[in-house]
């Protein structure tokens, strides 16, 4: 059986197939990243295609497709859509079963999930999500910072990654990327070396998500995700500022995409179930 | 779910400022409030009409920003920008404003409307003990005193016992018609009921009010026991508790319940706060008002225990699966509050939590939907 999940965020859109063949852990079979561009369900549509075509299968062999990211509802070939809060849970806790906290930044907005642990409640199972936060309306402290950054400067984010692992953080005062803007050109304007610059910003967003994790008791192991903890200085200055290691999957974009194609896998698995049992028809909630 | 005698509340509303307008031809004095401190009992004795005055809309907020900080609450810069523009009916056919010193932002903004509207102001304390309750009927005293004088009319113990009477059953009416969102599933939807807890808010004639409420809460419970339901019986039930809301206001109520939920109870001055517990009838009128006023658990008390008692009571006869602390951006003690609130409803009540910081503007829906879907996901 082959399902998918696809997540189209704000700067990429990704997708995952997984293929389940009977045993208790699916393998994940093709998996895409591509920008996200002005048209959200073409970038969606092309992940996906992508992935397919990674995993070598049809569209028509998918039994099941879920959306998630900003982009979900504008997918009309998914089944079901289901926020990206539950389906990084959902990647993360499959990637770390002893995962508690979930760090995302994402593009535009960064997140912190608490995951049950342990045995569980009454009301949740293990690795379902307990509580969550969000950063508010501005976009400060996110992946757009970095763009910000990555623009002014004139480097990709690999680029960005290797400069900040060796400079020596200056101190950057506005979290506001259209202030910090105009603070890093006056920086550059002293002479100040880029590297000091990455380093200072880089510190400055992991300050800030850890702000805003400290609102939530962490507890158990730390899982990073989302389009940031691709680079490894990043990830090891948050561990820094958090004060505990964090888990970066090897994958860390498609932990979205790939918690959909799992919440898509428990869906047909539960309707190839009912089909089996009952002899009823499996059941589409949307077209 | 709409009814008959839903769409006759609705449809007076739409005559309502007329309907002022006709009573004030008639003699009738009217009486405008913001807050729920204000007692309504004291207009009634005073023979006048007591209207709420409106300020749950977003399009008053710039007009209120050439005078007030932008950080400051929506519900003080909309009801501010509403007298700047001369556009509530409610404030213009006002004679007088009783308003009372709520909060830091209501208080300083009641200094500059004075200067568009006579504004009688309430010092209310802050914490709720026996020398805040003496201190709280002076303040009641002095306002007798003062619509006395302004409308040349006598407010006697006898009056003011009436007018406890009627108001009781007003707030029985209300919570009748709260009251069938008990009920599993619901017949009433949130945003049903904050339609109709804001539309009552503004009825100049009580009676006619306290008739249309009784007959809304019976047709809609004859429709329940005939198995209609107004909210889907999987969605899940959610207690919404903080700051006012009211139409133009109810963003939060409206993208909880299209996100799948149902919200059964608004624990706010808006809604469940106003009917929640009825006016002792038989003791001195003035101290029982002061008294009931008082207890009302608005974040501005320090300490604010009955706040806690009220959402345990809530929860429990509500049937409720989570609970969503609504607080205005610049709200400050709705803010802090939270902290408090979180801790109690997640280890006390066992019931997720979630709060929601945001205004009357519409720029952050988008935002709000992500996280209210997986609040609902959660569930």
């Amino acid at each position: 059986m082959y399902v998918a999940g696809v997540d189209v965020g704000s700067v990429a859109a990704k997708a995952v197939v997984l293929e389940h063949t009977g045993g208790e852990l699916p393998r994940v079979a093709g998996r895409a990243v591509l920008p996200t561009g002005w048209n959200t369900a073409e970038a969606g549509e092309l992940a996906l295609q992508k992935a397919c075509a990674e995993a070598a299968v049809e569209r028509e062999a998918l039994s099941r497709i879920t959306a998630t990211g900003y982009g979900r509802v504008a997918l009309p070939f998914a089944h079901k859509t289901i926020t990206e809060i539950s389906c990084h849970a959902r990647g993360a806790a499959h990637l770390f079963p002893r995962a508690g906290i979930v760090l995302d930044i994402g593009g535009q907005d960064s997140k912190v999930i608490s995951l049950e642990t342990g045995q569980g409640t009454a009301f949740r199972k293990p690795g379902a999500v307990r509580d969550f936060m969000m950063n508010d309306k501005c976009a400060a402290g996110t992946g757009r910072f970095l763009q910000v950054l990555s623009g002014i400067l004139n480097m990709p984010l690999d680029d960005l990654s290797i400069a900040a692992a060796v400079g020596t953080p200056v101190a950057i005062s506005s979290m506001c990327a259209v202030f910090a803007e105009t603070e890093i050109v006056g920086l550059l304007a002293k002479s100040t070396p880029p590297q000091d610059i990455a380093a200072g910003v880089f510190r400055a967003i992991a300050r800030r998500m850890c702000a805003l994790a400290k609102r939530i008791p962490l507890h158990d192991e730390c899982v990073f995700t989302g389009g940031l903890a691709v680079s490894p200085s990043f990830a090891a200055i948050l561990s820094e500022e958090l004060g505990m290691p964090v888990n970066v999957p090897e994958d860390p974009q498609v932990v979205g995409a790939l918690g959909a194609a799992l919440i898509s896998l428990d869906a047909a698995r539960a309707n190839a179930h009912a089909a089996t049992t009952s002899n009823t028809s499996t059941e589409r909630e949307k077209p | 779910m709409r009814c008959q005698s839903f769409d006759r509340i609705v449809s007076a509303f739409e005559k309502n400022a007329l309907a002022v307008q006709e009573a004030k031809k008639q003699g009738k004095k009217v009486v405008g409030q913001y807050c729920l401190y204000s007692p309504s009992e004291i207009a009634v004795a005073a023979g006048a009409i007591p209207v709420s005055l409106c300020g749950t809309r977003n399009d008053s907020i710039p007009a209120a920003e050439e005078m007030l900080p932008r950080a400051l609450c929506p519900l003080i810069k909309s009801s501010f920008g509403f007298a700047l523009n001369d556009s509530c009916p409610y404030l213009g056919a006002a004679d007088v404003v009783v308003a009372d010193t709520t909060c830091d932002g209501k208080k300083k903004m009641y200094e500059l409307l004075a200067a568009y509207k006579p504004v009688f102001l309430l010092q209310l304390p802050q914490v709720q003990n026996e020398d805040s309750l003496a201190y709280w009927r002076r303040q009641f005293e002095l306002l007798v005193a003062f619509l006395e004088k302004e409308f040349q009319v006598s407010i006697t113990e006898e009056k003011l016992r009436d007018a406890i009477r009627l108001m009781n059953r007003e707030r029985q009416a209300l919570k009748a018609v709260m009251d069938l969102a008990r009920r599993k599933p619901s017949p009433i939807t949130g945003m049903e009921l904050l339609e109709i807890s804001f539309k009552t808010s503004f009825f100049p004639d009580k009676e006619k009010g306290i008739a249309m409420m009784h007959d809304l809460a019976q047709e809609l419970g004859a429709l329940a026991d005939a198995g209609k339901a107004g909210a889907a019986a999987s969605a899940p039930r959610i207690l919404l508790t903080g700051v006012p809301t009211g139409m133009g206001s109810h963003k939060v109520v409206r993208l909880i319940e299209e996100c799948g939920g149902s919200v059964v109870c608004l624990d706010n001055c808006s809604g469940y706060k106003k009917t929640r517990v009825m006016m002792d009838e038989s003791g001195d009128p003035l101290t029982e008002m002061a008294r009931r006023y008082l207890d009302v658990p608005c974040a501005v008390m320090s300490p604010n225990p009955r706040r806690y008692e009220a959402i345990k009571e809530l929860a429990a006869d509500f049937s409720v699966n989570a609970v969503v602390d609504l607080t205005w951006q610049g709200c400050q003690t709705y803010a802090v509050e939270s902290w408090s609130l979180k801790k109690f409803v997640q280890e006390s009540l066992n019931l997720p939590y979630m709060q929601i910081e945001t205004d009357y503007s519409e720029t952050d829906t988008e935002q709000l939907k992500v996280r209210i879907e997986a609040f609902i996901e959660m569930l």
